[in-house]
């Protein structure tokens, strides 16, 4: 390959235009937020340039009163707290359906697997946003859920779940399912099923078998489909905005708060920076914990 | 193949999926099912009727809202998929420094949640002093769908043969000859399903452009979360259930495809 003296220019030249763009429209804008998160709010919207002030953190714990001594107020943590719970749980739920369904499609025939898997991705390449109001038609008082239980004499009155956090937990769960079966699948995929026959060849029972074997060889797949569905989920703006109620507001409508009637940009670029930070702190820990190179 | 053995049949496993299955298409259905409902109460079946999707193709800013999503989804693919290709094919060569950075770099956009991302393009735009309009809502598009369109062709680059390639260059093959001729042929089903993902990715998205957008540039989306938040009506019935069937046509579309090449 030494024969080719153009090869570093030509691959500089091949990688400029992706380069440059990921540089300058996602990271310096990222860092510009970081930098905004630092001044002060102007009042119609926008930031004062050359005014510096710690203002948009001190506002996340404490509210100033009028004698200017602050106070702890605990509104915002608890938004924190809320999405914090609601992802969580969603990612447990995803994962208690999530692997059943993923090894019930690896253990299919070849064929089968195929088509199963195209109907777990179909969803997963549609409409977000029209498939969360398909939840509201569903979930709503009138709607299907709420008409055939009374049919069916299994309610009294009326279901009121829609505009409360247990709706938007049910969108969760739904939108991001696929998330959680698609890596597991594909660990179990590649998985060598002799090692579970061995096991049943050395008497272990199916429960055994699954704990000993096909969990810690699914491992990898389970924990990548627990991120793929916390870290959206955690950042979820119109889930929350559609399906839940004014008590069920996460970080995601906090911070488009402040950027449409709260007007407070330093603020809203504070938060998405208090955002960025946890999920790179655990996408961190994930590849120190899960992707050490081998012989390490 | 396991399947026969009893042994292999774990207690709830079947009903649990049979679970997933209806959770994720029940809602599909219903949404398609009462787009084609005549009354006029969006959840209250009443009769069969194409009335909805005919207002629809009448109302002049949902047409306008289409025309803006498709100019950007196209602007976007072509831009991210010229662009990925060209990293692909960078990236697929010799290793050298700085590699794992732009591997990072392609992987953030994919990482960071939306909003973040929304909020920061927006405060970046505002800050250069750009209009918000078509133009920063494609420059925002082109950046999320490269990582898209970057890792099929990736993917297909990695089973190449790299001997193709250098028997085309003994065969006195000038470098862009040799791609033109040789790997762009070889990895074209990468770059097509790339091409695929990052249209329907942009055609998709609904939260940076919400940001982003500003009042000119109202995308299909954005436009459909408006109708959505003034109420349930047989109108958003039938644009949401148009907007799934073209989703849904592209996967099975692009499904087939893979299916004829293997």
């Amino acid at each position: 390959m030494t024969l080719d003296p153009y090869r570093r220019t030509r691959r500089r030249l091949l990688l400029a235009p992706t380069t440059l763009t990921l540089l300058l429209f996602m990271v310096l804008p990222m860092l510009l937020m970081g930098w905004m998160s630092l001044l002060a709010p102007d009042t119609y919207g926008g930031v004062r340039w050359k005014e510096w002030s710690l203002d948009a953190y001190v506002q996340f714990l404490y509210e100033r009163d009028l004698d200017d001594s602050l106070t702890l107020n605990s509104d915002y943590l608890q938004i924190f707290g809320r999405s914090f719970l609601l992802a969580g749980f969603a990612t447990v739920v995803t994962l208690l359906i999530g692997f059943p369904t993923a090894l019930y499609i690896a253990l299919k025939e070849e064929k089968t697997r195929q088509r199963l898997i195209l109907l777990i991705s179909i969803p997963f390449w549609t409409n977000l946003l029209v498939r969360t109001y398909a939840w509201m038609l569903l979930l709503r008082n009138g709607g299907l859920i709420d008409s055939s239980l009374s049919a069916l004499g299994l309610s009294q009155g009326t279901l009121d779940v829609l505009y409360t956090p247990t709706a938007v937990a049910i969108g969760f769960v739904y939108s991001f399912l696929p998330f959680m079966v698609l890596p597991i699948y594909t660990s179990l995929e590649k998985m060598d099923w002799r090692l579970v026959e061995a096991a049943f060849d050395l008497g272990a029972n199916r429960w055994l078998a699954l704990r000993r074997v096909i969990l810690p060889l699914a491992m990898p797949g389970i924990v990548a489909g627990c991120l793929l569905v916390f870290i959206p989920a955690i950042g979820s703006y119109f889930i929350p905005e559609l399906l839940g109620g004014g008590k069920s507001l996460m970080i995601g409508n906090l911070i488009q708060n402040q950027f449409g009637t709260a007007r407070n940009w330093p603020f809203g670029a504070a938060l998405s920076f208090m955002l960025l930070a946890l999920v790179l702190l655990v996408m961190w820990i994930y590849t120190r914990r899960f992707q050490r190179p081998p012989g390490e | 193949m396991q399947a026969s053995n009893t042994l292999w049949r774990f207690r709830g496993v079947t009903p649990t999926a049979m679970l997933a299955f209806v959770y994720l298409y029940l809602p599909i259905v219903v949404l398609v099912v009462l787009s084609f409902n005549a009354n006029r109460i969006a959840t209250l079946w009443t009769g069969f009727s194409f009335d909805w999707y005919l207002k629809v193709m009448d109302n002049d800013n949902i047409l306008r809202a289409t025309k803006n999503s498709l100019i950007i989804a196209c602007g976007a693919t072509v831009l991210a998929t010229s662009f990925a290709t060209m990293a692909a094919l960078a990236m697929a060569g010799k290793r050298f420094r700085g590699q794992a950075f732009i591997n990072a770099m392609l992987g953030l956009p994919l990482l960071v949640p939306e909003i973040v991302t929304a909020v920061a393009s927006l405060l970046f735009f505002l800050a250069l002093g750009l209009d918000l309009g078509l133009l920063t809502v494609l420059i925002a598009h082109t950046v999320f769908c490269i990582p898209f369109a970057y890792l099929p062709i990736r993917a297909r680059l990695e089973g190449l043969d790299p001997r193709l390639a250098e028997a085309a260059a003994d065969l006195y093959a000038g470098p862009f000859a040799t791609f033109r001729r040789v790997t762009l042929p070889l990895i074209l089903p990468g770059v097509l399903s790339g091409a695929m993902l990052a249209f329907i990715v942009s055609l998709d998205d609904f939260v940076i452009t919400f940001f982003v957008a500003g009042a000119g540039a109202t995308t299909l989306p954005v436009y459909i979360f408006g109708l959505i938040r003034m109420g349930i009506t047989p109108e958003v019935n039938a644009v949401s259930a148009l907007m799934l069937l073209v989703s849904i046509a592209f996967v099975a579309l692009s499904y087939w495809m893979g299916q004829r090449k293997s």
